[in-house]
């Protein structure tokens, strides 16, 4: 049986960085989602939010097509630039923030709506600006939702397919993942390698929620 | 003097109100604005704390002026040095005691003066507990110097005892005016409690339906003129006891407890909690020295 770590690595890497950067991301925009009183704001709550209803194919299929080196966005990025989103880590990336966005979003705008509006108001009568009461009452105090919001981002990501098919291809070690190669394994026939993947997916998968609904089974303890 | 003048709509469960407010008063009193639920009480100290805006208005507090609708001029809550103390909890969960007055703690001021203030309201020993780990009186009285740890130009009080039991209720009454008296803070407590307000301030605004009906003295309001006493004190029944023939009412008034005999007509509709009026008619007191003077 031949196989490598390459993809299980990738993944990892990939669900790492796109954590990362949604976890740094979603914070002020689930802050703005949850107190703006902006009109608009429930078309930005729908954009967030359609990733749950598209088909991956959809999204991965606009981000090609925006990406492309023939498209004025891609041509512009590539040329001055010189970063290649399509079939690049880059792509796998951008494509991973925007499809996990909600699972990182939604979670943590529950917390803060849910966050009694006297506590803040307790820490802003007390002379403290919206940014020190945000960091130093409001996220200590909604841990759960954070972590939730990070666990189900992380999951999301490593459970993605189409929409990494899509812009990323299947070139091995930049962008062959390990869902993608267990549908490469299978194609050439290689079932006891697919199962290996598939089994150290179904493993890392199982540990991260028992991890998290353990860790929610009792939240004050833990935090 | 501080002058508060606005105007707000308020969405009620009857329909849409004006809160309509005009008052002044010196600097350094304790004032109450006493009503029933729903006058427009917390209305009233969120537009002074600046965290709900009047439609028009001007209010001037110490000297400043923090809101002004002509001038388009509306100073932020954080600017307005306020101490506010509502009757929800609002504590910090996730911090201490020490942690909660550090929180309100600000540059110029000096730390040391963390464990005096722990010590002058009774929590000593308590410093590293969480505040869902103290007593109702004892999380008001954190409360209580949260706020004051600012060095606030007033003290906004949003019936902070109304959670607590009688006798922690009649403590941290005690609190505040020993606060009061050593500070001379000028105060405004909102109350619907008769006996509360009769107690603390020294001035009463009457707010019923969004406006100011009746301003005076806690006396002047309060105490019905029918009754031609030539001495009247109001108080709050914390006991009714029965003795052979005799009720025995335990009262509080003003900052004592003491106890009277009541007939059984006058007991009708008295229960622990009323508010009454205690008056003595042909009665020749005795007068003796004070050993204080």
């Amino acid at each position: 049986m031949h196989y490598d770590l390459q993809p299980l690595y990738l993944t990892f890497q990939l669900a790492i960085v796109v954590t990362v950067i949604l976890f740094a991301v979603s914070i002020p925009l689930a802050y703005w989602i949850a107190f703006s009183k902006n009109r608009f704001k429930y078309v930005i709550e729908t954009l967030v939010s359609m990733p749950l209803v598209l088909p991956p194919t959809v999204i991965g299929f606009y981000l090609l097509l925006v990406f492309s080196p023939q498209h004025s966005l891609g041509h512009f990025l590539e040329s001055f630039l010189g970063l290649r989103v399509v079939f690049s880590f880059t792509g796998l990336v951008i494509g991973s923030l925007i499809f996990s966005l909600p699972f990182m979003v939604n979670p943590i705008k529950a917390g803060l709506q849910n966050f009694p509006q006297e506590l803040i108001e307790a820490s802003l009568v007390l002379g403290k600006s919206r940014w020190t009461t945000l960091y130093r009452v409001i996220l200590p105090n909604i841990k759960p939702a954070l972590l939730t919001g990070m666990i189900m981002a992380f999951a999301h990501t490593i459970g993605e397919f189409g929409v990494v098919l899509m812009i990323g291809g299947n070139i091995p070690g930049e962008t062959r993942l390990a869902s993608i190669a267990i549908y490469n394994e299978v194609e050439a026939l290689n079932y006891d390698t697919a199962g290996l993947y598939a089994l150290v997916l179904v493993g890392i998968s199982f540990v991260i929620l028992l991890m998290f609904y353990y860790l929610n089974r009792k939240p004050l303890k833990i935090f | 003097m501080n002058k508060i003048r606005f105007k707000k709509q308020m969405h009620t469960p009857q329909g849409k109100q004006w809160l309509d407010i005009d008052i002044n008063f010196p600097s350094g009193e304790l004032v109450s604005v006493f009503g029933e639920s729903g006058a427009g009480k917390t209305t009233f100290l969120r537009i002074l704390a600046g965290l709900t805006q009047p439609e028009e208005g001007y209010i001037e507090i110490e000297g400043e002026v923090w809101f002004d609708s002509n001038k388009k001029m509306n100073r932020s809550v954080q600017m307005r040095k306020i101490g506010f103390i509502s009757q929800e909890n609002t504590l910090f969960p996730h911090m201490t005691v020490r942690g909660n007055l550090e929180y309100a703690w600000h540059g110029q001021q000096d730390f040391n003066l963390i464990p005096q203030w722990i010590e002058l309201v009774g929590l000593k020993g308590l410093e590293d507990k969480n505040p869902d780990q103290l007593s109702g009186g004892q999380k008001q009285r954190l409360a209580l110097i949260r706020a004051l740890i600012r060095q606030p130009k007033i003290l906004l009080l949003d019936e902070p005892l109304s959670d607590l039991d009688i006798q922690a209720r009649l403590n941290l009454q005690d609190e505040i005016l020993k606060i009061y008296a050593k500070t001379k803070i000028t105060t405004v407590l909102v109350s619907h409690d008769m006996a509360e307000v009769f107690k603390l301030a020294q001035k009463v605004f009457v707010l019923d339906r969004g406006k100011i009906i009746k301003s005076g003295k806690p006396q002047e309001i309060f105490v019905n003129n029918d009754v031609s006493g030539k001495f009247k004190f109001t108080g709050q029944i914390l006991e009714i006891h029965q003795d052979g023939v005799l009720n025995i009412l335990t009262l509080s008034i003003g900052n004592n407890v003491t106890k009277v005999v009541a007939t059984d007509e006058e007991m009708a509709d008295l229960k622990v909690g009323s508010q009454v009026v205690v008056s003595s008619k042909a009665f020749n007191p005795l007068i003796l020295r004070s050993q204080k003077n």
